[in-house]
């Protein structure tokens, strides 16, 4: 495989950056090359975080060019959208989007648009190859009692769907790198959660 | 990844920033110093993470001009040292760097800096630091990647012990940010002691400074000889146009052309200043046409358009007319401007992409302070005593009051600069005016500002924003804190005595959280028409709820109670603007996931926001 390009789309707080990192390692550990690009400071007090994952037989820039993500893990609906920037038909980008949605400030002050979930969701298929909604938050709040570990439910969901190029045993290691012990265990079930739903859920 | 600085492995995943510690640790660095500031905060931070068990002294200092001082003062002594700092830490320290290029030093000395291209952490503006390089006549590397940072941090001290001379590295955001494999070597504990050692060549006086400084430039011209070709890499290519690039933008130009699947001779600089003269030329003499990729200004350009008028004046020569000038670089623009340099057509359409993309008008998400935050409380506060006020800003994560709904940053410059910028404002005209700056800020650049504002019968009130910490780079300890980058108990230097020491008579501590006293003080002080300062003092809430959830202590949040919700208080929450209260459709509530249960809502609202049960 010459290279997979993911984007993370995420507010910041809700953990695009780890997200970033436990991908990163486990192409590390599976013998690729890794390159990952983020952002850090100002943009991380609620505002657009985005981590971008490249990897492959050969990489060489961090940030995936325009219309070409392979996968777009996006933490938010209205970020899903943002991150269209990077998806396009030929690329065959596939979405894998929580549905909780968080309204920025623009919108209650601003009065700036936020669409109902049907409209992002048609807009994106306009972008790319296929979207899948997935009750991140919520599930990790079940399983955990906070909604923190929605990144890795939504990586999880994508590991069962068979979208990442990625063998399980190298996220778990990867995992184990990244987060501490006791969050790893508890990040680990919500992970294999996610796994179940994308591997039984609807194509 | 932290623990792969340390690693002993042949290879790890490490930050840009990552590699540059490693890179110095492998040089044998005995000290290093820093002020936080992204993109180069995670230098500071992973010596602080790394300093004990690699024998490394190091700190965080007041400020960028002291860090430098501090890490000359070590490779004075013959020890090797680093100091790191963002774009803008450089204009602080450079008063002491350029001196510093004719003092000369002992052991190797190397200063990093990381500009911010596309301002993702900076208000001030986009700077190039790369020509300060030329004026303080020192050498300059540009890495372009991770494993880079690592290799040319550590060749840096040997270059600069060489020498004799500080070695700048610059980076830029991409490439502080970026994670990528890095290969690695061994790590060499280094000296930490050292010794001064009393020498005339450490006296830089008339009339010595003069013949220092042609030496200087003769030491840059051999520089340029013995490493220029070290640090260039040249791609063969095939053709009569070319590239020449340095930093992230090589990157994107070996992305471009496997995308446009051209192969173009291409050479990429790693030294920047002095530049290899001599490669230049021999690259240009092969060549039609070539094209300068380099992000922000036409550095590189200016030196090769000077070099091919010597030695091919027919060269067409593509630079800031191809790529843009302001803004970061991506590989979008690469793309266009080698098709524009070959005449090759990229198979996707860009603009086409672009323009559907445009098409969706996407509600902005600005930054924000978190919920909780008391500098929210303080600055909603000033806006209700008085909502006229000319509202100076400063450099921290209050600078975030620049948006609505709060905007009570009228303005924001530099670091300390709201002090001095309200002392002229409030004595040309006859506003009232409230300066605010953070406690982290005050030490860095504000004593100074504060004694002028005493020394000169102003009458401003400056608001001290201080949350205990320096919050926006990654909560780093200060002066004020009462311990250190070694996790030492120091003496913390308190605020309200030096704001008394510096004269001032109206000082008064307050918590933010408290919006009826904060604001009867605004008024108070605004009132008597003399120099002021309120110290509105309350921990930041993300370290708070931190603690707090260390401690296995419950955070109590807040509910709407939507029967009794009036539109005065939908009014007040709007003006407040706590990302955690939402409203969407007519309907307002509490998200409990952001809820930081700080409180100050249910003040606005009595009787309506309550804790929830």
């Amino acid at each position: 495989m010459k290279e997979f390009n993911i984007v993370i789309a995420g507010i910041g707080g809700q953990g695009s950056i780890t997200l970033g990192y436990i991908i990163a390692q486990a192409a590390f550990l599976q013998g690729y090359e890794v390159k990952t690009a983020e952002l850090h400071g100002l943009a991380q007090r609620y505002g657009v975080v985005p981590c971008h994952v490249r990897f492959g037989e050969s990489i060489h820039s961090s940030v995936v060019m325009e219309g070409e993500a392979n996968l777009i893990i996006a933490l938010e609906p209205l970020e899903a959208l943002r991150a269209c920037y990077y998806a396009s038909k030929e690329s065959r980008t596939v979405f894998v989007v929580d549905s909780k949605r968080i309204p920025p400030l623009s919108v209650s002050v601003c009065g700036e648009p936020y669409a109902s979930l049907n409209t992002i969701l048609k807009k994106l298929e306009e972008f790319g190859e296929k979207v899948f909604l997935v009750n991140a938050s919520e599930k990790a709040k079940e399983i955990t009692g906070t909604f923190v570990s929605s990144n890795v439910y939504l990586l999880g969901y994508a590991v069962g769907k068979g979208l990442i190029p990625l063998e399980k045993k190298f996220i778990l290691d990867g995992m184990k790198r990244v987060l501490s012990e006791k969050l790893f265990e508890s990040n680990k079930k919500v992970f294999e959660e996610g796994e179940r739903e994308g591997f039984h859920g609807k194509s | 990844m932290l623990a792969e600085v340390l690693s002993k492995e042949a290879k790890g995943l490490l930050l840009g920033n990552e590699a540059v510690v490693r890179g110095a640790l492998e040089a044998g660095v005995g000290f290093a110093s820093t002020y936080p500031g992204t993109p180069a905060s995670e230098i500071g931070d992973t010596f602080a993470a790394v300093a004990k068990q690699a024998g490394v002294y190091f700190e965080y200092s007041t400020n960028e001009k002291v860090a430098l001082e501090a890490a000359a003062g070590a490779a004075l002594s013959g020890v090797r040292s680093l100091v790191a700092f963002k774009s803008f830490g450089l204009n602080v320290a450079i008063d002491s760097l350029f001196p510093l290029a004719y003092l000369g030093v002992k052991a190797g000395m190397v200063v990093v800096v990381s500009d911010d291209p596309s301002c993702w952490s900076s208000a001030q503006s986009e700077q190039d630091s790369r020509l300060y390089a030329r004026i303080a006549h020192l050498p300059m590397l540009e890495p372009s990647d991770a494993q880079e940072c690592k290799d040319f941090t550590k060749a840096a001290f040997e270059i600069s012990e060489k020498f004799g001379i500080p070695v700048l590295i610059r980076l830029t955001t991409r490439v502080s940010h970026e994670s990528a494999i890095v290969k690695l070597d061994r790590i060499v504990r280094g000296k930490h002691v050292g010794v001064f050692v009393k020498d005339v060549k450490w006296k830089n006086f008339p009339p010595t400074v003069i013949s220092t400084h042609e030496e200087l430039h003769k030491k840059l011209a051999d520089l340029a000889k013995e490493c220029g070709k070290v640090f260039t890499k040249v791609l063969l290519g095939k053709g009569k146009a070319g590239i020449i690039t340095s930093g992230v933008a090589y990157s994107y130009v070996v992305e471009a052309m496997e995308d446009l699947e051209v192969e173009l001779p291409v050479l990429k600089l790693g030294l920047t200043n002095p530049l290899p003269e001599g490669l230049i030329e021999k690259f240009l003499e092969g060549l039609d046409a070539v094209l300068v990729v380099e992000e922000l200004d036409p550095v590189l350009e200016e030196s090769i358009r000077s070099i091919a008028c010597k030695v091919k004046p027919s060269i067409k020569i593509l630079g800031k007319n191809a790529v843009p000038v302001a803004g970061e670089l991506v590989e979008e623009y690469v793309v266009h401007a080698i098709s524009r340099l070959t005449g090759k057509r990229y198979k996707f359409s860009l603009a086409q992409h672009k323009q559907q993309y445009e098409r969706l008008r996407i509600a902005r998400r600005f930054p924000l302070m978190c919920p909780g935050c008391p500098h929210r409380a303080t600055f909603y506060a000033a806006k209700l005593a008085e909502p006229k006020a000319v509202f100076a800003g400063d450099i921290g994560c209050y600078m975030l009051g620049v948006h609505p709904p709060l905007e009570t940053t009228d303005f924001v410059s530099n670091m300390g600069a709201s002090e001095g910028i309200a002392h002229g404002i409030s004595k040309v005209s006859k506003q009232n005016v409230i300066a605010f700056i953070g406690d982290s800020t005050f030490f860095h650049a504000g004593i100074p500002a504060l004694i002028n504002a005493v020394f000169n019968n102003s009458n401003f009130l400056l608001i001290i924003l201080d949350n205990r910490t320096t919050a926006m780079t990654g909560h780093q300890p200060h002066p004020g804190v009462g311990v250190n980058a070694a996790g030492e108990q120091t003496k913390p230097v308190s605020l309200l005595e030096i704001v008394k020491a510096c004269g001032v008579e109206n000082v008064k501590i307050v918590d933010p959280y408290n919006i009826k006293e904060m604001v009867a003080s605004i008024k108070e002080f605004l009132a008597s028409g003399k120099l002021s300062v309120i110290i509105a003092k309350r921990e930041c809430r993300l370290l708070t709820i931190r603690r707090m959830r260390k401690e296995g202590m419950k955070v109590h949040k807040f509910e709407i109670d939507r029967l009794m919700l009036t539109d005065e208080c939908k009014k007040k929450l709007r003006e407040f603007g706590c990302p955690a209260i939402i409203e969407e459709d007519g309907v307002v509530y509490i998200d409990e996931d952001l809820c930081f249960g700080c409180g100050v809502c249910a003040q606005l609202c009595p009787g309506i926001i309550k804790v929830k049960g």
